[in-house]
């Protein structure tokens, strides 16, 4: 029976990871924009320093505002603890470059977010980290893929833009045979459409930019484990389980059980890359979070409707929402996501590039921009912008097409959002006609 | 480190420094479906402040091997098994819940080689509901989350890096109970609480001065819990403090400094 011991969803969205400040009585959470934090001795200094204490020395490694983000995310995902980053992509960084370096090797799904793909693909082999990529539903790729230097299975819950879901529970399955931990990007579903640790994933991260905060005015990343994977066990972990240089020879996995993971990625990967987020930027999302189960329902709401209103238009080729029968991940949806499997997702219409274009421009309350998950409606064109530099077989592996328009659905009221779309659409046949003329 | 006891690999956390025969030595001793790693942020400190640490995993328990104790008096004969391994002389004893229960016992048996006693998070009798019982054989996963829930105090644990106290709690007892395919030491461990009745006979025994630390909204082992095993104690005219924490039975996560200068203040008085 939820109570306070027993919190629902709901509850830790407004509450984990804070209470009324006892210096001021302060409710809300208050912004420590702080560099830095007064050591009460000589002695408490040292302890800080050497991990012996609990509390804050410098804002690149830990900030208090940041603490009561880290331990939201955590409590509404299920893990041991998070780590706020400078955003989503530098999360999954401090996620790779705390498990490995040169010499380690990814599997990853195809489709990813364009930027996840651009690291793993062009940047991180720059630096020796090699990916293979496979389709997200090919599971014998995924088995075939492993290598004796593997450290890594990586992909989306569901894919940017094709919703192609993952199936984690098979997925972490064949990781953990191969004795690596899944790493899972959850950014376009939130917590409250999928808790991946449920399913089997090992670490999840955000890019908290989108549906986290919902308000589309801040840069960020949450990078949470599951405390589930055994770093010992798998054997091929020497950065967790063998004594670490940087920091006094300290084997984090002795120290923590369950959080060697993020020790390792706080002390080192923040300390060192530091790409650490703003106290400013932790609270700022924080707010986005205390809306986010009311939000993401009413996303939903108006994603049914949307997709409704595209797939019985005639100038549309394609729809490609798992909520359709004919979406390939229809079934696996219903079963990971019943709530929903999120509210950004492409179509195709029956027309040329310059229609699409037309389209785009014709639209009034959707605005043209590169972000989702914002409370207010986007529409963007993926083959010129977010996926821009993927070659043609790349794009069509991740299965966008040149036409392929990406909408994220926001919280307007669903008909002014269809009416929007259908005087764009007209533009768009319009357009053709005025061409033929 | 890893050290033999009764032929069994044991895995001793020391808090990142090597033992030094000049220091005293102070033994942590875990609860019930827990390891080494609860003691987090008190063993270290003590490892840097003129203290050897030896934060056990009991036998059978996450890195330790050995047949997991069936009562506190079997957990007590592996820790004085485990001092004549080290070749510990004489030991401050430290515990939680079953660990406290160990450790009390363990400082009867040891008399004067016991030179302090906290028991954190104590009751005695330590009786356990035959329904969570029950569900830690055939449900321990709903068994886990009840313990867990009974053991929060607060939403907003007071720990600097974002740490999640009730996630980490799930992970580790999932991690323990994984960590023994032979025995399920979550059910064995509350059957040992279950079963031990000799708190008032050890409490009597004991050489040595003891804490008592209590969450005063711990659901686990409530301080009025404790009280029967304080007024034994001061009856029978030992040395007794007791340190009151306003969290649950998590006492060493959610109150990380007030735990640790609650064992350092009564180690280094006493």
């Amino acid at each position: 029976m939820p109570g306070y011991s027993d919190p629902g969803f709901d509850t830790l969205a407004l509450h984990a990871g804070a209470q009324p400040d006892p210096v001021t009585g302060a409710r809300a959470v208050p912004i420590h924009l702080t560099t830095s934090f007064v050591f009460e001795s000589s002695d408490q200094a040292a302890s800080l320093f050497n991990m012996e204490r609990p509390g804050h020395v410098y804002s690149r490694i830990s900030n208090p505002t940041n603490a009561v983000l880290e331990q939201r995310v955590a409590a509404l995902e299920g893990g041991v603890g998070a780590i706020a980053t400078a955003s989503g992509q530098a999360a999954l960084h401090l996620a790779v470059c705390t498990l490995m370096g040169a010499g380690g090797h990814i599997v990853a799904s195809t489709a990813l977010y364009g930027g996840s793909q651009n690291l793993l693909a062009y940047t991180l082999r720059r630096f020796g980290i090699e990916t293979s990529f496979v389709k997200p539903g090919d599971l014998a790729g995924w088995r075939a893929a492993v290598r004796p230097n593997t450290r890594l299975f990586f992909g989306e819950t569901v894919g940017n833009p094709g919703l192609e879901v993952l199936d984690i529970p098979a997925v972490s399955r064949i990781a953990h045979e191969a004795g690596v931990p899944l790493l899972v990007d959850s950014t376009l579903t939130s917590p409250w459409l999928i808790k991946p640790f449920e399913h089997g994933a090992d670490l999840v991260y955000h890019s908290a930019t989108k549906f986290l905060s919902g308000h589309g005015t801040v840069i960020g990343g949450v990078l949470v484990d599951g405390g589930s994977f055994d770093w010992e066990a798998s054997g091929r972990f020497p950065e967790l389980t063998q004594p670490y240089d940087g920091f006094h020879g300290m084997v984090f996995s002795e120290e923590s059980t369950v959080g060697a993971f993020l020790l390792r990625a706080r002390r080192e990967g923040l300390r060192d890359f530091g790409a650490c987020m703003s106290p400013h930027t932790a609270w700022l999302i924080l707010q986005g979070i205390e809306t986010l189960p009311l939000r993401m329902e009413r996303h939903m709401r108006n994603t049914e409707k949307v997709v409704q209103f595209l797939a019985a238009h005639p100038f549309v080729a394609r729809v490609g929402h798992p909520l359709l029968d004919s979406h390939p991940s229809h079934a696996l949806a219903q079963k990971l996501l019943p709530r929903g499997a999120g509210s950004v997702f492409s179509f195709d219409i029956k027309g040329s590039r310059a229609q699409g274009k037309a389209f785009i421009e014709a639209l009034k309350l959707f605005s043209h921009l590169a972000n989702v998950g914002d409370c207010r409606s986007l529409v963007i064109h993926p083959a010129s912008t977010t996926h821009h530099r993927l070659s043609d077989e790349a794009l069509a592996a991740a299965g966008i097409g040149q036409g392929t328009i990406r909408l994220s659905i926001g919280l307007e009221d669903a008909d002014d959002l269809i009416d929007d779309l259908k005087r764009a659409l007209k533009a768009a046949e319009k357009a053709a006609e005025k061409a033929g003329a | 480190m890893q050290v033999q006891v009764n032929g069994a690999q044991t895995y001793c956390y020391t808090g990142g420094k090597p033992l030094d025969p000049g220091q005293p030595t102070v033994v942590f001793i875990h609860g019930v479906l827990n390891d080494h790693s609860v003691w987090a942020l008190q063993s270290r400190y003590l490892a840097h402040h003129g203290w050897n640490v030896l934060a056990v995993d009991l036998p059978g328990h996450s890195r330790s091997q050995g047949d997991a104790p069936e009562s506190v008096e079997q957990a007590t004969d592996f820790i004085i098994a485990l001092l004549d391994a080290v070749g510990i002389t004489r030991a401050a004893l430290v515990g939680h819940s079953w660990g406290s229960l160990i450790a009390l016992e363990a400082a009867a048996r040891l008399g004067a080689r016991a030179s302090h006693l906290a028991l954190v998070g104590t009751a005695h009798p330590m009786k356990v509901a035959p329904a969570l019982i029950e569900s830690a054989l055939n449900e321990p996963e709903k068994a886990l989350r009840m313990v867990n829930v009974f053991s929060r105090s607060t939403l907003a644990p007071p720990l600097a890096a974002g740490q999640w106290v009730y996630g980490a709690g799930m992970a580790l007892g999932r991690r323990v109970l994984r960590s023994n395919p032979q025995v399920n030491v979550f059910h064995r461990g509350f059957v040992a609480c279950d079963s031990y009745a000799n708190g008032e006979q050890a409490i009597a025994a004991i050489e040595c001065p003891v804490l008592f630390a209590l969450g005063t909204l711990d659901q686990m082992t409530p301080p009025k819990a404790a009280q029967g095993l304080i007024q034994a104690a001061r009856a029978a005219g030992k040395t007794v403090q007791v340190a009151q924490l306003p969290v649950g039975h998590h006492q060493m996560s959610e109150a990380p400094d007030a735990m640790l200068q609650a064992i350092s203040g009564f180690l280094a008085a006493t």
